[in-house]
């Protein structure tokens, strides 16, 4: 474990139970260093696309909690995430967004590294005692890649679970994501908002799966909109919300789609309005699977701890820390839906981001969370919601009704497991 | 009339007209601040350098019917990012007449810079940058048919913008 970064040691032990977890876990600059060490800088982290480096010399600027990053397609193809710090002196060596590079030149001293994260070179090298003399300097890189469907995982530990045991039945709704696009693939370089809440990140990751929230925060926009989000999580919704362990949640709208039964009805609309979107995935997987496809529509999935895929959008939470957290949002964009892409932009602006007519209000709520924790009593966030109705599905997942907090207890569930003290894992 | 005194008229009224838009959104002045522009209106915060609106992100990307949204959304007083409301105040100055559109309607393109100042429960954020409009010469004065704010810290980090920029 070499990213160790602070001696702090902080307890969780008897700040989570079953139906209620300790305000203080939102506030402790202890709590947040270590759950960067024993979550962030060990778990499988959500770092980037593989669309976003499509070609040899591609990179993109990404992080982990306040640790800058690179992700990079070297000229032999592979996709690896670099520490973005010089091997030398500790300079970032990159600081621009994205681009495409046969190397990264440190302008601190001009020492030079490929996008495979080798040193190719370094200025005056007698110094040194010659060229090639540095091979233990390196960029240095994440410990462990590993990818799903195109969307590139880090582990900054060498050690642990790989990466599907970490997404477990999670990747099958990535996977239900990817096979929306004709082509089987996601293009995700509409580029990114980037919104900043002062708030604690397990604030936005509880409210992403949240189904209780969305009538009363998002009451405003459904008002005036002809928007029918609402009706998906009221009480008479036959859509469920799913602990799908590992700390991952979904709200499963199938059920409600299902019931309707009109492809292209999950986006508010239907097939005639993205005509060529609907030819291409009808030629690409057969006229029922496409129908099937169509109707029950994109994923609201958390994949813990950081990447939220919200039907249209795809969020990436990125925490500074205690009280700061960074939403990166972007629009899902089908490989082969041309059509459906301009529609999935359009709704994905309005909806996400500083402006969003959805988020900012989000973004409001986990900001007055924040304020609020700042009152010690009472001392305890209450997480029971459907406890008396959770029940077990076909795969063993707890599952509950369309706005209960099962996703939410799963989250705390799978977080106790990795800031336990004497948690066993490395 | 001489053409560097009728270009002193226009400016006069564009700013004018500038300022009065400001001070609608500084006020919270929904539905004023809506009247002010024309049906084929396109309200854009661009999220970086270099962007088509069509087919990357935005801040934010309104034609005229999200425009209308928008202002309904905020009208209903659950809009919590706005309620309470932000108090605002802006500058508006280095107004600039850029030329005239070559479109029948005639737009003034006009140039900008503006510094606000947004003082919210969370603190204070100082908003800064450059105004691209076209204004529509009408019969009822000038209308505005296209709004883009180019905020200096669009690559960055931003909070909640949920107030009329």
């Amino acid at each position: 474990m070499p990213h160790v970064t602070t001696n702090r040691s902080a307890t969780v032990d008897g700040l989570i139970e079953p139906t209620r977890v300790h305000g203080s876990l939102y506030t402790s600059p202890d709590v947040f260093a270590a759950e960067l060490e024993q979550i962030w800088y060990r778990e499988w982290i959500y770092v980037g696309h593989e669309s976003e480096v499509p070609s040899a010399g591609d990179f993109v600027r990404k992080s982990i909690g306040p640790q800058p990053l690179i992700m990079t397609r070297a000229a032999d193809g592979e996709v690896r995430v670099l520490h973005n710090r010089c091997s030398h002196r500790g300079n970032l060596v990159c600081v621009t967004d994205g681009g495409n590079a046969s190397s990264f030149r440190c302008p601190f001293h001009g020492w030079n590294f490929g996008l495979d994260g080798r040193l190719l070179g370094y200025p005056h090298p007698e110094g040194y005692g010659g060229r090639n003399a540095l091979d233990d300097l390196p960029l240095p890189q994440a410990a462990r890649v590993a990818s799903h469907e195109g969307f590139v995982f880090a582990s900054l530990a060498s050690d642990g679970p790989p990466l599907e045991e970490h997404l477990g039945d999670a990747a099958g709704e990535i996977t239900r994501l990817v096979q929306l696009s004709p082509e089987g693939r996601l293009d995700l370089r509409a580029g990114w908002l980037h919104h900043e809440a002062r708030a604690n990140w397990k604030f936005l990751v509880e409210n992403e799966t949240d189904g209780y929230h969305p009538q009363f925060v998002h009451g405003s926009i459904f008002s005036v909109g002809d928007s029918r989000i609402g009706d998906l999580y009221g009480e008479k919704s036959a859509a469920v919300t799913r602990d799908l362990g590992g700390g991952h949640s979904e709200n499963d709208l199938r059920p409600e789609f299902r019931s309707v039964g009109t492809p292209m009805w999950w986006f508010g609309a239907s097939e005639d309005r993205v005509p060529a979107y609907a030819a291409a995935l009808r030629r690409a997987r057969g006229d029922a699977e496409a129908e099937r496809l169509m109707v029950e529509g994109a994923p609201h999935v958390m994949v813990f701890p950081n990447l939220f895929i919200a039907e249209i959008t795809i969020f990436v939470l990125q925490p500074l820390a205690v009280d700061r957290t960074v939403q990166h949002a972007t629009a899902i964009q089908f490989a082969g839906g041309e059509d459906l892409n301009r529609r999935l932009l359009h709704q994905c602006v309005g909806s996400a981001g500083p402006a969003g007519m959805l988020l900012a209000d989000d973004t409001e709520m986990y900001e007055r969370n924040q304020a609020g924790v700042a009152a010690l009593e009472p001392e305890w966030i209450d997480t029971r919601r459907g406890m008396d109705r959770e029940r077990v599905d076909e795969r063993g997942h707890p599952v509950g009704s369309a706005n209960d907090e099962i996703g939410i207890r799963g989250f705390w569930r799978h977080y106790r497991s990795l800031m336990a003290d004497g948690s066993g894992r490395p | 009339m001489t053409d560097a005194h009728s270009t002193e008229i226009a400016l006069a009224e564009i700013e004018q007209f500038l300022y009065r838009e400001a001070r609608l959104a500084d006020e919270h002045a929904y539905a004023e601040w809506e009247g002010l522009w024309t049906d084929d209106a396109h309200y854009w915060v661009p999220a970086a350098d270099d962007r088509d609106p069509a087919s990357t992100m935005s801040v934010i990307n309104d034609n005229r019917r999200r425009i209308a949204t928008r202002i309904q959304q905020l009208e209903t007083g659950r809009r919590y990012a706005q309620s309470p409301p932000s108090r605002l105040a802006r500058t508006i100055s280095n107004v600039e007449l850029i030329g005239v559109g070559d479109d029948p309607a005639g737009d003034l393109l006009v140039g900008a810079s503006f510094v606000l100042v947004e003082a919210t429960e969370r603190g204070r954020h100082v908003w800064a940058g450059r105004l691209r409009l076209q204004l529509r010469p009408t019969d009822d004065g000038l209308r505005l048919a296209r709004k883009t704010v180019d905020l200096v810290d669009r690559p960055w980090h931003l909070p909640t913008l949920a107030f009329l920029i």
